[in-house]
């Protein structure tokens, strides 16, 4: 890539989104929202048990109403394939995945039983409203305090997961340590709650093909799960998501919308739309409810003698779901005796999802709240107390860092927010009637990288389009690999349309994990240096190329121009080229795939520090965060406004987290009370003032080809922990069960 | 154990559906004639009968902000009326303020101030805060924060909606002036 | 949603008289809460009678000194009305206290008096609620009941009135007219909505085909002496935990003249005459505010996880007569400080 100056360098500059104009105008195509021809509506009816069987469906008085075309059960549905395996899809969890419609069992409640469909939205909407179906009810148990004793450590399985390893003696390191605390830290469920309603279109084609617009984080998972489910060939179901109104991890998985409405048009054999509701939105997957237990103890110097993470999660009857809650314990801080449990108990919900940040949010919430607690009972300055006991190395992976520059995090963080004038004390700061506390806490999250492909084509006009199957979330995905894209050629953002989402392109990973910049980004740039080299060896064979035995290095694409970087005015133009070489486009397709010999040598991850201030107003138990600075090393940062926007999100995430957000339960009906937007809690903008972002700087060559870290998890880490902590120094009280409602301050 | 029952609907459940008839619905600024039921949302109307998808359905209930529509230049929440109840009015969409090429101001400051992530709840921001504008009461950063808090970003883009809408705000104010 | 059939009457008369000849009739003007619950097949209207034709927006003085409001006026027009603002600013506090701008663009004086609960089990069809199917029995009770009643509740139902104008509507006793096909009728507010008792399936004291025309406010606005205070779980767009509106009328610093409602407590907004007898010529002290506010509570029962509304009703009743008191709510700024 070039280093000179040029007008065609877009990494790590900031242009407008590219798919902006089309989601300001509305013009931007969500899955519920294609038009099909003589489209018919599917709406779900959802169980009002917990656990039991279904005794009867009594669908005909339904069926004779004018405009229902079919009401699908367990009844009704023509049995799919036979084996569990085939409904596994590629993120699943280990255990059997739950079968829509399958059989007669209710195992959790709002279940979908029924699909309705009829001509139109609202003849099925009052169908389904009025089906009539009998339940035979058994004892359900869906509360974790049930399971404090009956935890089970996870089976390996679920990709991803890693079994927390210990090192030295942390039982005996905290007995003999000059302060000890030892706390329990609790959150209750969390829903997603992405904006977009789940939602399929399913165009029928009178060949019997499906094109399925499907809300989903990966096109081909869905596909994979629709072909092995319903006996299809890939040709026979492609599946497209052009733009998916935010996921946060909901659509890692494929839903049962999918499954639902694709069944339906195979049997109708007409284009289908479900279309989940917000009270539905209740029933895809969650963070689970999680119980968990720090103990620490600091020798006289502050440093950390051992320390000790136990969490207990929920999973489902069926599905073995789990998460990295305890390992970060093991790395973010520099310690030799270190104690791990992660356990999980089965409950009669549906499967827990990964929600952003899964594991870390969870159990960096309590290890940082613990390390204020820590910091507190030594005596220390947070900051002091964390650069005391500051991870040089990977001590879980034993491993040296292939960058991290969390120290110069705590520094410009805390410079930023004028952390040096904070006393130490709680209780000691206020404005007017409103008790103040600053906070502060971190994070870690892991920086992968997946195989990945894309595919490059350059036309005459010099016109580049770029194709992956991966995903669009909000991330910036669209923005960044134009960018990368149109570096690597040299041509303006305008010459270049990146397009995903459809499983007719070349393979992605699911969007998760952070990873999409880092694999698909290094996938597009490959494709691009693809084209590129074929670029050249057409320019070498014009007539007084001035690059006629030049190799690939030694030379830039810039401006339009193929020019020797020794010899930036010795160039041709690569439109020239274009015309001359006769082809009618030059394409290329390239795979990526992570560098195994340096995820060997070298743990790779990002890292945050954070800083909040709360006003508390003790009286009335109201908390405002008024300022929060984020401060992130996330390797190289292709742009700094998309990248901004998703740490500006995650804040918002983690104040959710801190003071409002949580799915409650009625245990005695296992059913989730406020399965909606007005009684779940997110913030609005009322609820936000300002927050800082800092990207320091940090190179990493180890990492990826791009040098990139990702950056949508990371964000949120430590968030809730500071507020946390700036509450208990506001006020001298520590909650730790999240999240700090009024009366929990009272 | 015990055996239960359900469906929601009272004693008289089983009524057929009202047929459908014409219903003209002046949107953007042109007459439609829908062919609908007195049961359709003003939201479904828009999204299923008219195909004006900009409009957004995020929960239907009034408890997101993401089917803000300009009913005779007021906003609403499009999922709580009823189409046949807006018959008369003079309905504004998000596809009626601008298009890609034309940018409407407001959509111009979300794109520049990058005021939205995934971008679902979008058009019912904009639409919000040309609400907002019209109302002419809100001029400060905390009188713009309250006054758009009908409409819930959960990528959190908060931060970039509230400098968009100050700026024009702002912009009309010194044009005012 | 059940299929209905719908007219748009264009005078009360007809409005009144539409009611006859149908099962289940309902009258729909702003539709935020009826379309909302007939979504979440709560409600089940047979036939819906429109009242956005009606000639009932506008707001007008009238001949005593006092505000009309007309039952079609919207929340919006309502709070920010110069009239309202200026003479009674705490009902226009206490509006743009609740919901979003835009619902408050589309609900209606009327349809808010006619707002039904939020408890989570009268909206959910799965789970028992007295107040949606009589004789169910209350899910609420022993179970998530953290925004639930902790005044004036029964055995049978310990659900909440949602609405914040209906707090300051009580505390500046409005009157509501209301009309049906066999004549009209005047209900004082303190009237209007009803304890639960036995019958939480009735919110209020409207007769099957009442529609309401107006709500009047008296002449006496407590334009100087106000606050509206609102707790919730965010700082916008959602309902009170507990909220008090305060009006005072001072003597210097003695108390003249005093109102006291609240919000999020109890089935309808809970006005307290006694606990504003304790307030009246005393001096607008803390001590006189803690007396006020313990006798607001004297029996307030918790449900469990609401327990804890008991204390912050006390706490929250003396803050806001401490502000109605210091004055400091001005109309300029009054709708982004309900919030503590």
């Amino acid at each position: 890539m070039s280093t000179s100056s040029s007008n065609t360098n877009y990494v790590g500059k900031a242009p407008n989104r590219v798919e902006g104009p089309a989601k300001v105008t509305g013009a931007a195509k969500y899955s519920g929202e294609f038009e099909v021809p003589d489209l018919v509506y599917g709406v779900v009816v959802s169980s009002p048990i917990a656990k039991g069987k279904i005794l009867k469906i009594h669908a005909d008085k339904v069926l004779s109403l004018p405009g229902v075309l079919q009401v699908f059960s367990h009844e009704n549905v023509p049995h799919q394939a036979w084996f569990d395996r085939n409904y596994k899809d590629d993120v699943a969890p280990g255990g059997s995945p739950f079968r829509p419609l399958h059989d007669d069992e209710v195992k959790f409640s709002q279940q979908p039983v029924a699909l309705v469909v009829a001509d139109t939205f609202e003849v099925a909407r009052y169908a389904a409203s009025i089906l009539e179906i009998e339940y035979k009810e058994e004892k359900h148990e869906t509360d974790i305090e049930s399971q404090r004793d009956k935890g089970h450590a996870p089976s390996k399985g679920k990709s991803g997961y890693k079994p927390p390893s210990s090192r030295g003696n942390a039982a005996k390191a905290i007995e003999k340590a000059e302060h000890r605390i030892r706390h329990e830290y609790i959150h209750g469920t969390q829903h997603h709650n992405p904006m977009e309603l789940y939602a399929s279109t399913v165009h029928y084609h009178p060949d019997g093909k499906l094109t399925i617009y499907d809300k989903t984080q990966g096109v081909l998972n869905c596909q994979q799960y629709v072909t092995k489910v319903f006996g299809l060939s890939k040709d026979e179901a492609r599946v497209i998501n052009l733009y998916n109104g935010g996921a946060f991890g909901s659509g890692l998985r494929p839903q049962y919308e999918l499954f639902l409405s694709v069944m339906a048009a195979l049997e109708l054999r007409r284009s289908v739309r479900v279309t989940l509701t917000r009270q539905q939105m209740f029933s895809i997957g969650h963070r689970p409810h999680t119980l968990q237990t720090l103990e620490m103890g600091t020798n006289p110097d502050g440093t950390l003698a051992g320390l000790k993470h136990y969490a207990l999660h929920e999973t489902s009857r069926f599905e073995e779901y789990t998460e990295n809650v305890v390992n970060w314990s093991g790395m973010l801080y520099q310690c030799d005796n270190v104690q791990l449990g992660n356990q999980v108990a089965a409950l009669d919900v549906y499967t827990p999802q990964d929600m952003r940040a899964p594991g870390a949010a969870t159990g960096s919430f309590a290890l940082e709240v613990a390390m204020d607690e820590m910091a507190y009972a030594a005596g220390l300055d947070p900051v002091d107390f964390r650069l005391r006991n500051y991870a040089e190395t990977d001590q879980s992976e034993k491993l040296p860092f292939s960058s991290k520059r969390l120290r110069e995090c705590y520094r410009q963080g805390a410079e930023k927010f004028g952390w040096d004038r904070r006393p130490l004390k709680p209780r000691s700061m206020r404005e007017g009637n409103k008790l103040v506390g600053w906070g502060m806490a971190g994070g870690v999250w892991d920086a992968q990288m997946q195989k990945a492909a894309a595919k490059a084509s350059i036309t005459a006009d010099g016109k580049l389009t770029v194709t992956s199957a991966a995903g669009e979330n909000g991330t910036g995905t669209y923005t960044i690999m134009t960018q990368i894209a149109a570096e690597t050629l040299g041509l303006p953002l305008e010459a270049v349309t990146f397009k995903l989402g459809d499983t007719d392109m070349p393979e992605a990973p699911v969007q998760g994990g952070s990873w999409t910049a880092a694999s698909v980004g290094t996938a597009v740039q490959k494709a691009c240096l693809a084209v590129a080299d074929k670029l050249l060896k057409q320019a070498k064979k014009m007539d007084d190329s001035p690059l006629k035995g030049a190799d690939l290095e030694d030379v830039e694409f810039v401006n339009g121009l193929i020019r020797l970087r020794k010899a930036p005015e010795q160039s041709v133009v690569l439109r020239d080229v274009l015309q001359v070489s006769g082809e009618r486009q030059i394409e290329a397709d390239s795979t990526a795939i992570p560098n195994l010999l340096n995820m060997a040598r070298y743990s790779m991850h990002s890292h945050n520090a954070v800083f909040a201030e709360v006003q508390v107003d003790e009286e009335l138990g109201t908390i405002h965060v008024t300022r929060v600075v984020n401060a992130l090393a996330i390797g190289r940062v292709l742009n700094p406004k998309t990248a901004r926007s998703q740490v500006l999100g995650s804040v918002v995430w983690g104040i959710s987290m801190a003071l409002m957000e949580e799915t409650v339960t009625d245990h005695r009906f296992g059913r989730y009370m406020n399965h909606n937007l007005s009684e779940y809690h997110v913030p609005t903008n009322a609820d936000i003032r300002d927050i800082d972002v800092i990207f320091v700087e940090e190179e990493d060559p180890y990492v990826n080809p791009l040098g990139v870290k990702g950056v949508g998890e990371l964000g949120l880490l430590g968030v809730a922990a500071a507020i946390n902590n700036a509450v208990f120094h506001a006020t001298g009280k520590r909650v730790r069960d999240l999240p700090i409602y009024i009366d929990k301050l009272l | 154990m015990s055996t239960v029952s359900t469906s929601s609907a009272a004693d008289d459940q089983l009524r057929p559906p009202v047929p459908p008839s014409s219903v003209t619905l002046r949107i953007n600024g042109e007459d439609r004639t829908l062919h609908i039921a007195p049961w359709t949302t003003l939201l479904d109307a828009l999204r299923e009968y008219a195909g004006l998808t900009g409009t957004k359905k995020g929960c239907d209930h009034g408890q997101c902000g993401s089917c803000t529509v300009l009913v005779d230049g007021k906003r609403i929440n499009s999922c709580l009326t009823l189409a046949a109840l807006q018959e008369g009015s003079d309905i504004t969409t998000i596809e009626g303020l601008g298009q890609e090429g034309q940018l409407h101001p407001l959509q111009q400051a979300f794109l520049d101030h990058d005021a939205f992530q995934c971008g679902y709840c979008t058009p019912g921001q904009i639409c919000s805060a040309q609400g907002l504008i019209n109302e002419g009461k809100a001029r400060t950063e905390d009188e713009i924060r309250e006054l758009m808090s009908g409409n819930i970003c959960r990528c959190g883009a908060y931060v970039g909606i509230l400098n968009a809408v100050k700026e024009v705000v702002d912009a009309q104010q010194a044009s005012r002036r | 949603m059940n299929p209905f059939t719908l007219n748009r009457p264009e005078t009360v008369d007809a409005a009144v008289r539409s009611v006859t000849g149908y099962l289940r009739p309902a009258f729909i003007a702003g539709g935020t809460n009826i379309l909302d619950l007939m979504k979440e097949n709560v409600e089940h209207p047979t036939h819906l009678i429109g009242l956005n034709k009606l000639p009932l927006n506008t707001i007008e003085a009238t001949a005593d000194g006092g505000l009309r409001l007309g039952a079609t006026a919207t929340n919006a027009d309502t709070a920010w009305h110069p009239e309202v603002q200026q003479r009674y600013p705490l009902l226009s506090q206490a509006i743009l206290a609740g919901a979003s701008p835009q619902l408050r663009n589309m609900a209606t004086n009327g349809g808010n008096l006619m707002q039904r609960t939020r408890c989570y089990y009268f909206y959910d069809t799965a789970t028992p609620c007295n107040k949606r199917e009589p004789g169910s029995g209350c899910g609420a009770i022993g179970g998530f009941n953290r925004i639930h009643a902790i005044l004036g509740a029964s055995k049978h139902c310990i659900a909440t009135h949602p609405s914040d104008m209906c707090i300051a509507l009580a505390a500046l006793e409005a009157v509501v007219h209301v009309k049906s096909k066999d004549g009209e009728r005047q209900i004082k507010f303190e009237d209007f909505h009803r304890l639960p008792d036995d019958q939480p399936e009735r919110d209020n004291t409207l007769e099957p085909g009442e529609l309401i025309t107006a709500i009047e406010l008296p002449a006496k606005g407590f334009a100087e002496h106000f606050s509206y205070l609102k707790l919730r779980d965010r700082q916008s767009y959602a309902f009170a935990l507990v909220s008090v509106a305060a009006a005072l009328e001072l003597n210097g610093n003695t108390i003249t003249d005093a109102r006291l409602a609240l919000g999020g407590v109890a089935h309808k907004p809970w006005r307290d005459k006694k606990a504003e007898a304790l307030l009246i010529g005393q001096p607008a002290t803390e001590a006189t505010f803690r007396q006020a506010a313990e006798a607001v509570m004297k029996d307030a029962v918790g449900q469990g996880l609401n327990d804890f509304k008991i204390e912050l009703g006390k706490r929250a009743i003396v803050r806001a007569l401490k502000q109605a008191t210091a004055g400091e709510h001005k109309a300029a700024d009054i709708f982004t400080n309900s919030n503590p």
